[in-house]
């Protein structure tokens, strides 16, 4: 395509500029009051590493918890959705619509009526309600809607029906059909799925907040209690350590994916 | 919907949904089925709180309001903004564009957090107010402080999209429209807006749905604005009200989904 790049726009420009510095100036400012010794006096106070290593003390492993518990919202919708994906995609059943329909729920109903919901029917589970299984189950219902649409809109496309039943004519089991052609054909839509669901994974708090137990804390909900109950030094150092930590593992996915997305895409 | 000819049986085709059907069943039509019945137990007036009791009412309208407000500027601020790095190509493009993206990994609570940074009690706009003579700057912890967190939430998703759309958008049409001596106001309304408008419809919708339902900025912000989540929360831990917390989170979703039902009706688009 080409860019018009001659006609200047003053006002798109000023917009553009002020959005910038809106989204970039806080991350900034957190960056620098997790490293200074008083936020209030800024960087005259001078330079710690105080800060971090209190927060490593205190929050450290809700670090992996999170990590975890990504890996797991992925591995499990991977197994329920891609196989739902294509069921979605080739039957055209009223049950198949309505099912369709249904599973996006989650994501329209608020967060914290899902939660309330689960607190409702399975909070009475001792050993259930106090493991980071019933996180992990939040985190599925609310993220599968995501991984199948996303697959599912790849299982759709025309040229993978002929395949399909080019493999068929030749004698493929539906197991080497599934397996050895269809989850090749769509895998940069899969890879594409499980990076959306790990990031929101990740990041969840409605729904986490309400699950959590003081024993099975994630990432989002230790900053939330470190916002509430420590200083604001503490709380940007928090910050910094998410940033550390999560945002190059989201990278190195997102150019895993994109990798993945020029060697096996259309 | 491509025509469907493979000869996958139905019963493998269940089979395969099988799994995910059950799970959905288990944890989450089953819970919200209890959910949604839960406020009968304490009569049928429960279910109508939020119409009754004037303050429920108040936190339904502060939320509708705040949500209507943060999706219409993010729509405009960043359909700019999309326009704007989509036809521009200049050194530190990919650079901005990703730093604009970053955000949208970050859970409500750090942009609550973030808020507070800028315009709390220690925030820097107090601080530099402060020091020029201008008391009682602090704005994160009221209606400006929320709207301003929930843009800062909203943006990057919007950013995305826009930018993508407008990627994509006829130059020869603009190219036409300037040749024959449309106006910028005119090439905006007639040329730019329509082509963005099923995009603005699609992120609208999602944009609207996560401000209704957002928690964790709120929740950070110890907001003196009441929105209806953290009036579902206060009820729910406080004051172990069950039922009041069901009723109140089954009008959050009906006036959420009712919203969008009615911007797909006077659109007539479809959002996926």
């Amino acid at each position: 395509m080409r860019a018009t790049a001659n006609t200047p726009a003053p006002l798109l420009f000023t917009v553009t500029l002020a959005v910038a510095l809106f989204m970039v100036a806080p991350i900034l400012l957190s960056v620098m009051a997790g490293l200074v010794v008083n936020y209030s006096t800024g960087l005259k106070s001078g330079l710690t590493l105080r800060w971090l290593v209190q927060v490593w003390e205190t929050y450290g492993d809700t670090v992996g918890a999170s990590l975890l518990i990504g890996a797991g919202s992925v591995l499990a919708t991977l197994v329920l959705g891609v196989p739902c994906a294509y069921m979605l995609a080739r039957s055209r059943s009223r049950a198949a619509r309505a099912f369709e329909e249904m599973l996006t729920l989650p994501v329209a109903v608020p967060g914290l009526a899902t939660a309330l919901a689960l607190i409702l029917v399975y909070g009475q589970m001792a050993s259930f309600r106090q493991s980071f299984a019933f996180i992990l189950v939040g985190h599925v219902v609310f993220t599968l809607p995501f991984m199948v649409r996303t697959v599912s809109a790849a299982f759709q496309r025309d040229e993978l029906v002929a395949l399909e039943e080019a493999a068929r004519t030749l004698g493929a089991s539906f197991s080497q059909r599934f397996l050895g052609v269809l989850v090749p054909a769509v895998f940069p839509a899969i890879v594409a799925g499980c990076l959306m669901v790990f990031t929101l994974s990740i990041g969840e708090f409605n729904l986490t907040w309400m699950l959590h137990t003081p024993l099975t804390r994630t990432l989002p909900v230790g900053l939330a209690d470190s916002y509430a109950s420590m200083r604001l030094e503490v709380g940007s150092a928090y910050t910094l350590v998410f940033l550390a930590v999560i945002l190059p593992v989201l990278w190195a996915l997102q150019a895993l994916a994109t990798t993945m997305q020029k060697r096996y895409g259309t | 919907m491509s025509s469907v000819s493979v000869g996958t049986p139905r019963w493998l085709l269940a089979g395969c949904a099988a799994p995910a059907f059950a799970f959905f069943a288990a944890f989450w039509l089953l819970p919200v089925a209890r959910l949604v019945a839960l406020p009968a137990e304490k009569g049928w007036e429960t279910y109508f709180v939020v119409l009754t009791d004037a303050r429920y009412l108040q936190s339904m309208l502060n939320t509708l309001m705040l949500s209507l407000a943060v999706t219409a500027t993010t729509l405009v601020l960043s359909g700019a903004v999309g326009v704007y790095l989509a036809r521009r190509r200049f050194a530190g493009r990919r650079v901005l564009l990703s730093l604009l993206t970053l955000p949208l990994s970050f859970p409500g609570v750090i942009v609550g957090f973030f808020v507070i940074l800028l315009g709390g009690r220690q925030g820097v706009v107090p601080n530099l107010g402060a020091r020029v003579g201008l008391e009682g700057l602090t704005f994160a912890y009221g209606l400006l402080g929320l709207f301003l967190a929930y843009l800062y939430f909203s943006l990057p998703r919007a950013i995305a999209t826009y930018t993508a759309a407008a990627e994509s958008m006829d130059m020869q049409l603009e190219e036409a429209a300037r040749a024959l001596g449309a106006s910028r106001l005119r090439i905006t309304r007639d040329v730019w807006l329509p082509q963005l408008a099923p995009t603005s419809v699609a992120t609208g919708a999602i944009l609207f749905a996560t401000a209704m339902g957002a928690f964790g900025t709120a929740f950070t912000l110890a907001s003196k604005y009441e929105v209806v989540p953290i009036t579902i929360y206060n009820e729910f831990t406080n004051y172990a009200n069950f039922a009041l917390a069901a009723s109140l989170s089954i009008a959050l979703g009906l006036v959420t989904w009712a919203v969008l039902f009615a911007a797909r009706m006077t659109v007539g688009a479809r959002p996926t």
